[in-house]
């Protein structure tokens, strides 16, 4: 494997580590991950997006149970990956934990936890992100 | 005298538990047996992808919903274990960051045994009544280690608690803190080594026992207080037997120390283990309640402190995060294959 | 802006081919295409090779020029192009392929698709081909490229009560038309309870409901249709080329179960060739998972939105039926050297229009689709080919 620089997965802490998405001043929309501008205002939001702290509270679109993959979570199967839609709109893709597999749902409440994703070996960095749980 | 202590708490328990039974049942040991031996009868695990520096920031965000404070009025963090993820690295910035305090604070990692979490909240109480803080956040967590086969596997588990230490509402005063410390080698665990060693029933009297009573004595004597003044007491709780017997010679009953004993159901928590005791008395503790807590660190020392809880316990939204009680409750229990896989235990090349 | 033909198909056995090197099959797979056009390497103006990611699978990047030299092009300094759209690189290539001689540029194009996929080992292919997908906000938090389609699986049994069984159908099908193919990886039929029995690999999609991992090359011959029958009598003309792109993560779509890639290209195509859904005798659909066969063909207009699983079921899509769909086996049985699809299915449509389809022919067979998707849907590509 490649040897990736920290400097890739430092530079997105904010938004793995709190879900920090932005917004449209224009048209009100709201985006996840930040985008430089508004996908429908474009030009004219140039410089009126403005950083949001969403929720991380939103319900399930879809969803699959992961057998087969790669290296870095093969030692986690099977495991669910879900599409969220944030209250707030932007949709997200995350594993979901703390219930069985079969227990994932459409529609499904759910809110944002804290866990470690993956890390660079044994000797290298680990990093931290957004997983999502059942709504208590 | 200012009011000076807890102005929000939060905890955390990982869902994962294994029963003593499970345990026993690979070292051909019996399970019934071990479990009354040690008073402990499942622990908590962490998940594949938790460790302390996630059960911090769990316990964080837990002590920040149950108020309206600012994170950036956080001035200064300290955690507390002897799992911090990286050997050199803070666990303390990952917190800061996920809980939005950063940059304007002071951050380190402690470390001293299983009461790496009182030192942190002694050190917030000194810097807010400093006025070098206007809050501090204290944690002690851990996904504790022990040797596969060693007496320790039985109930080193995984959990941590955080408290918000200031001068504004106060929801808990901390009177008195004592401390009392000694270079007694009872348990370690070496630079680059997985697994603690320890001493065996050295442990015990010139270890556990005589660091506890020593602070709690000092503890009484500075406050002025005896064992019957408190509602609630807790010591640190490596298994369900010291706790009681330690309460017992310093003359504390069964029905103090019963809400803050959670060692039974989840393990030892290390630097977590007298702090989730807190925050369990925390969930349940009305104004005027007295709190005696007691933190034990092998190597060793303790930190004692007079707590009594304020009329302002009624105005933190506790129900917005669970209770201990809930998060022992809400479980799912693992095989010893599963718990070797998930602690790492498992080596593949 | 001129019309174009292909004028000559070359194409390798598609599977784990250990023997056989990244130049080897390109080199096997060009050759054809120039031998069946009866070109010379003089009157070629120009290569466009379709390859996903050399550069993971071989660790060689620049492989326009490497393809150019291993044809044995060197001295003849050909301009060789390198096209990237992930598994849409092939039918991308076509396009370049297409739109340089339409534009007046170029007169005779060889493009060429190409995937050396087992020379790393299984979980790096995994891997490499999860970089179709979004890097740092699908792979990063364990989205693997099968759960990916998974998840539109998901939804689009949730929506329109798709089965696992009409998912198995489409595999059913494609193994059959596998079998009737001797380029195919897998030359054997399955069954419906096969398919549901296998591994899982991201619920609700099993091992047999995947397109394999596979080595392959293919290449055709692009002329302009006024030059096309100095070379050939029967000339198939690329009556139409879309092309549309969508946003890179599943998440960010309008609708999980709707490629709107494809909408679009489809749209953007039929319009170019002046035809509709219903003119269409016979398509190469992208069907590296059975799921995608059942979106791509509601999307592409053959049914009704969400009635792509009754259709399977209803062999609306088979060899005989309404609208034969993956006559080749599609990547499903033919194989999916990623690179190489595109260009494949290309070859597959021409075959059916010349009428040397063989056991796989469909009978009367004069307007055929292809229809590439890159990723979870971000690129498609569409080309329509007409007899002459």
């Amino acid at each position: 494997m490649m040897k990736e620089s920290v400097a890739r997965f430092w530079r997105e802490i904010p938004q793995r580590y709190n879900i920090i998405g932005n917004k449209c001043t224009v048209c009100g929309r709201v985006f996840f991950p930040p985008r430089e501008s508004c996908p429908y205002c474009r030009r004219k939001s140039l410089g009126k997006m403005q950083k949001i702290q969403l929720s991380g509270k939103g319900k399930i679109v879809t969803y699959t149970i992961i057998h087969s993959a790669t290296e870095d979570f093969e030692d986690q199967v099977p495991y669910p990956i879900a599409i969220v839609e944030l209250d707030e709109g932007p949709r997200i893709t995350a594993q979901i934990v703390d219930c069985k597999p079969e227990d994932v749902k459409i529609d499904m409440r759910v809110e944002s936890t804290f866990r470690k994703i993956r890390q660079d070996g044994s000797t290298g960095a680990i990093y931290y992100g957004y997983k999502f749980r059942p709504m208590r | 005298m200012e009011d000076i202590g807890i102005v929000s708490y939060g905890g955390y328990i990982p869902r994962l538990r294994i029963t003593a039974k499970e345990i026993a049942s690979i070292w051909g040991k019996d399970g019934e047996r071990m479990s009354s031996g040690l008073g402990v009868y499942e622990k908590s695990v962490p998940s594949i992808d938790q460790d302390t520096a996630t059960i911090s920031v769990e316990a964080a965000r837990a002590a920040l919903r149950r108020t309206n404070i600012n994170p950036l009025d956080i001035e200064a963090i300290f955690i507390g274990s002897e799992s911090h993820p990286y050997a050199v690295k803070p666990t303390g910035t990952i917190v800061g960051e996920a809980i939005g305090a950063t940059p304007d604070l002071m951050i380190a990692d402690y470390e001293f045994a299983c009461k790496a979490g009182t030192a942190a909240i002694q050190n917030c109480v000194a810097l807010v009544k400093a006025g070098y803080i206007r809050y501090g956040l204290a944690i002690g967590a851990d996904t504790a280690q022990a040797a596969p086969g060693d007496a320790l596997e039985y109930t080193a588990a995984a959990g941590g608690a955080a408290f918000i230490i200031g001068k504004e509402d106060v929801i808990a005063s901390i009177n008195y803190t004592y401390s009392y410390a000694t270079d007694t080698p009872d348990f370690w665990r070496r630079a680059e080594r997985k697994y603690p060693s320890h001493g065996g029933r050295f442990t015990g009297t010139p270890a556990y026992f005589k660091h506890i009573t020593s602070c709690a004595k000092g503890l009484l004597e500075k406050a002025g207080t005896k064992p019957e003044d408190y509602d609630y007491a807790i010591f640190h709780q490596p298994n369900g037997k010291f706790p009681k017997k330690v309460a017992k010679i310093l003359g504390f009953t069964s029905e103090q120390i019963k809400q803050g004993l959670l060692v039974p159901f989840i393990g030892n928590t290390y630097s977590g283990s007298s702090l989730v005791g807190l925050a369990s008395v925390l969930d349940v503790a009305k104004p005027g309640d007295r709190i005696f807590l007691v933190s034990y660190g092998s190597g060793a020392g303790s930190d004692g402190f007079d707590i009594t809880v304020t009329d302002n316990i009624m105005k933190l939204n506790r129900e917005n995060a669970p209770s201990m009680k809930e998060m022992i409750d809400d479980k799912e229990y693992i095989s010893y294959g599963i718990y070797a896989k998930y602690t790492d235990l498992l080596y593949w090349e | 802006m001129r019309e174009v033909a292909v004028i000559g198909i070359g194409i390798t056995k598609f599977g784990e081919l250990w023997d056989k090197s990244f130049r080897q099959l390109i080199a096997e797979a060009g050759s054809k295409a120039i031998f069946d056009a009866g070109i010379e390497g003089k009157d070629i103006d120009a290569l466009y090779i379709g390859s996903m990611s050399s550069g993971r699978f071989i660790g060689q990047e620049h492989v326009g020029a490497l393809v150019a030299d291993a044809a044995g092009f060197s001295h003849l300094h050909i301009p060789a192009t390198r096209i990237e759209g992930a598994c849409a690189s092939g039918g991308l290539a076509v396009r370049q392929g297409y739109l340089s001689i339409a534009s007046g540029v170029n007169d005779i194009v060889v493009v060429g698709g190409i995937e050396k996929m087992n020379d790393v080992a299984g979980a790096s292919a995994t891997e490499t081909l999860a970089t179709a997908a979004d890097q740092e906000w699908e792979a990063f938090f364990g989205a693997t490229f099968p759960g990916l389609y998974a998840m539109i699986a998901t939804r689009h049994m949730h929506d329109y009560g798709t089965t696992k069984e009409q998912l198995a159908q489409v595999a059913v099908k494609n193994h059959a038309n596998g079998a009737k193919n001797p380029y195919a990886q897998y030359k054997f039929e399955v069954t419906v309870e096969q398919v549901m029995a296998a591994v899982p690999v991201a619920h609700p999609l099993g091992l047999l409901d995947c397109s394999p991992v596979s080595d392959g090359a293919a290449a055709i011959v692009l002329c302009a249709m006024d030059k096309a029958k100095e070379f050939t009598d029967k000339p198939v003309k690329i009556i139409a080329s879309g092309q549309a792109s969508d946003t890179l993560p599943l998440h960010g779509r309008r609708d999980i179960t709707t490629l709107d890639a494809t909408v679009h290209a489809a749209k953007m195509a039929y319009k170019q060739a002046n035809v509709t859904p219903k003119d269409i005798d016979v398509a190469e659909v992208h069907d590296c998972f059975t799921i995608a066969e059942i979106c791509a063909i509601e999307d592409l207009g053959f049914v009704e939105k969400g009635k792509g699983g009754k259709a399977v079921e209803e062999n609306i899509t088979t060899l005989d039926g309404e609208i034969p769909v993956n006559t080749s086996g599609g990547l499903k049985a033919k194989g999916h050297p990623v690179g190489a699809t595109g260009v494949a299915q290309i070859i597959e449509i021409v075959e059916q229009l010349r009428g040397e389809a063989d056991k796989r022919q469909v009978e009367d067979a004069r307007i055929g689709l292809a229809h590439n998707v890159g990723g979870s849907g971000a690129t498609c590509v569409i080309h329509i080919l007409e007899a002459i």
